[in-house]
């Protein structure tokens, strides 16, 4: 998704594009999310800045590339089951509002006008019409075809290709080298890998999640819903598992429950017990929920660096070389900003904003 | 030719369903969709979108297609569910939800 942001936006800025991926279209992290586009878990800082001008950015190019991505301006709603917990949300809300985000408190008695199915006796919540959803599959097809680039899905990139002073200037593939003056890394989760090839280094690492997909549905869900637990699982640095569900309905009909985090590397076996964590999050927001069947899960990692924030513009250690991975959980929400950013660095034009806290180069060498 | 016939084989009595309000005939463990074959349904589910004719598309439980409502639960396998006796088989239209 990063990288057909990238591609969308280098090549609106007039330059010529090329994307080499060794998979398919979405066939990474990309494919296994849920295609959110939140504002809602962030904490006032520079991954909210960069989210609140993502949101923005997606509600144009929806306007541009119509139903086909998917695009659902749904809103959040998150949900307090104690006093102390909406306590707590409360605080964190009135910090966003400060910081540009549009957070409505939701009474205890107001929470089945937004959600009639929602569980009875939940303390109250926070409604942000800003959160948003799309496929994000489509969505990364979709803004890769916009972008008019060459396209080499297939291709493995093996090395990168540097002068005797350093500067980068193209990639090697394994079907030849492309030749370029500057070179994006957008592997999101294999990042630090393509970085490695480049003699620079970068720690993105993996954080399992899974999802779990109900059979279809007549529309229930109508925002995405979670427990306030949720942000501080998405802030904690714990490697053991959390599972605090995210709920929301699809276009196409099934429900979607996300999604754990667990630090275990690039294992991808099932994990009854993470998914199980999430069935009975869900049930605890939605009663009926458990009496609906679970069709299948999925699973995919999320590129996280040991600060919480993504990689996002030149690396001075290798000239020539863009980094733009390490979203974490929210690739799909800040592609776009992340391609508008990097567009601008690639032109030589100033920020929308100061870019110091996303230097590559931040974690040293 | 009767399939029995080169397996010799001799079957249980017959079950009898019903689906759609008309009685539905089955051999013991014979899925609803071999079932619904032999009485020559092929199709018995509208699509969510445009109410387009569905039956079994791989036969072994992998897409989904075939879906109807067995005893009321919707989404239901067609083709890998057994009939059993007294089963009330319904055509599944869209989710299979609308009057819960």
């Amino acid at each position: 998704m990063a990288g057909a942001a990238c591609a969308l936006y280098a090549a609106r800025a007039g330059l010529e594009v090329r994307v080499v991926d060794r998979g398919p279209v979405a066939g990474g992290t990309t494919g296994a999310g849920e295609g959110n586009v939140l504002v809602s878990d962030k904490e006032p800082g520079p991954e909210l800045r960069l989210a609140l001008l993502s949101a923005r950015l997606w509600a144009g190019l929806a306007e541009e590339l119509g139903a086909a991505i998917e695009y659902e301006p749904k809103g959040g709603l998150v949900v307090a089951s104690t006093p102390g917990a909406l306590a707590a949300l409360r605080d964190f809300a009135a910090r966003q509002r400060s910081a540009g985000v549009t957070a409505i408190p939701v009474a205890d008695n107001q929470l089945t006008d937004f959600e009639p199915y929602l569980a009875p006796g939940m303390a109250g919540g926070v409604h942000y019409p800003q959160d948003a959803q799309v496929m994000p599959a489509l969505a990364a097809a979709h803004l890769l075809r916009a972008s008019g680039a060459r396209s080499h899905p297939g291709h493995t990139v093996t090395g990168v290709l540097r002068t005797a002073g350093g500067t980068v200037y193209g990639v090697r593939t394994d079907r030849g080298d492309i030749h370029a003056p500057a070179v994006v890394n957008a592997a999101g989760v294999w990042g630090g890998d393509l970085a490695a090839l480049a003699g620079t280094r970068l720690p993105v690492l993996p954080r399992r999640g899974f999802v779990l997909v109900t059979e279809p549905l007549p529309r229930r869900v109508r925002h995405k819903v979670y427990a306030a637990d949720y942000v501080a699982d998405v802030a904690s640095d714990s490697a053991g598992l959390r599972a605090s569900p995210v709920v929301e309905g699809t276009a196409a009909g099934p429900v979607l429950i996300g999604a754990t985090r667990e630090r275990v590397g690039f294992d991808r076996s099932l994990s009854l017990r993470a998914v199980r964590a999430l069935a009975a999050g869900a049930v605890g927001l939605f009663p009926f929920l458990g009496r609906v069947r679970a069709l299948r899960t999925y699973a995919g990692f999320r590129p996280y660096l040991p600060d919480h924030l993504p990689a996002i513009g030149p690396d001075p250690r290798a000239p020539g070389l863009f980094h733009a991975c390490g979203h974490e959980g929210a690739g799909i929400g800040l592609a776009p900003a992340t391609g508008l950013l990097i567009a601008r660095a690639l032109t030589g034009r100033a920020p929308e904003f100061d870019l110091t806290p996303f230097r590559p180069e931040r974690f040293g060498t | 030719m009767n399939p029995l016939e080169p397996t010799r084989a001799r079957p249980g009595p017959d079950a009898t369903a019903t689906f759609d309000g008309m009685p539905l005939r089955a051999l013991p463990g014979q899925t609803v969709a071999a079932a619904l074959w032999a009485a020559g349904v092929t199709a018995w589910r509208g699509t969510r979108g445009t109410g387009e004719p569905r039956g079994v598309f791989c036969g072994i439980g992998v897409c989904f297609d075939c879906l109807l409502v067995v005893n009321g639960r919707p989404n239901q396998r067609a083709c890998l569910v057994p009939v059993r006796p007294g089963d009330v088989i319904r055509t599944q239209r869209g989710t299979g939800r609308d009057d819960d």
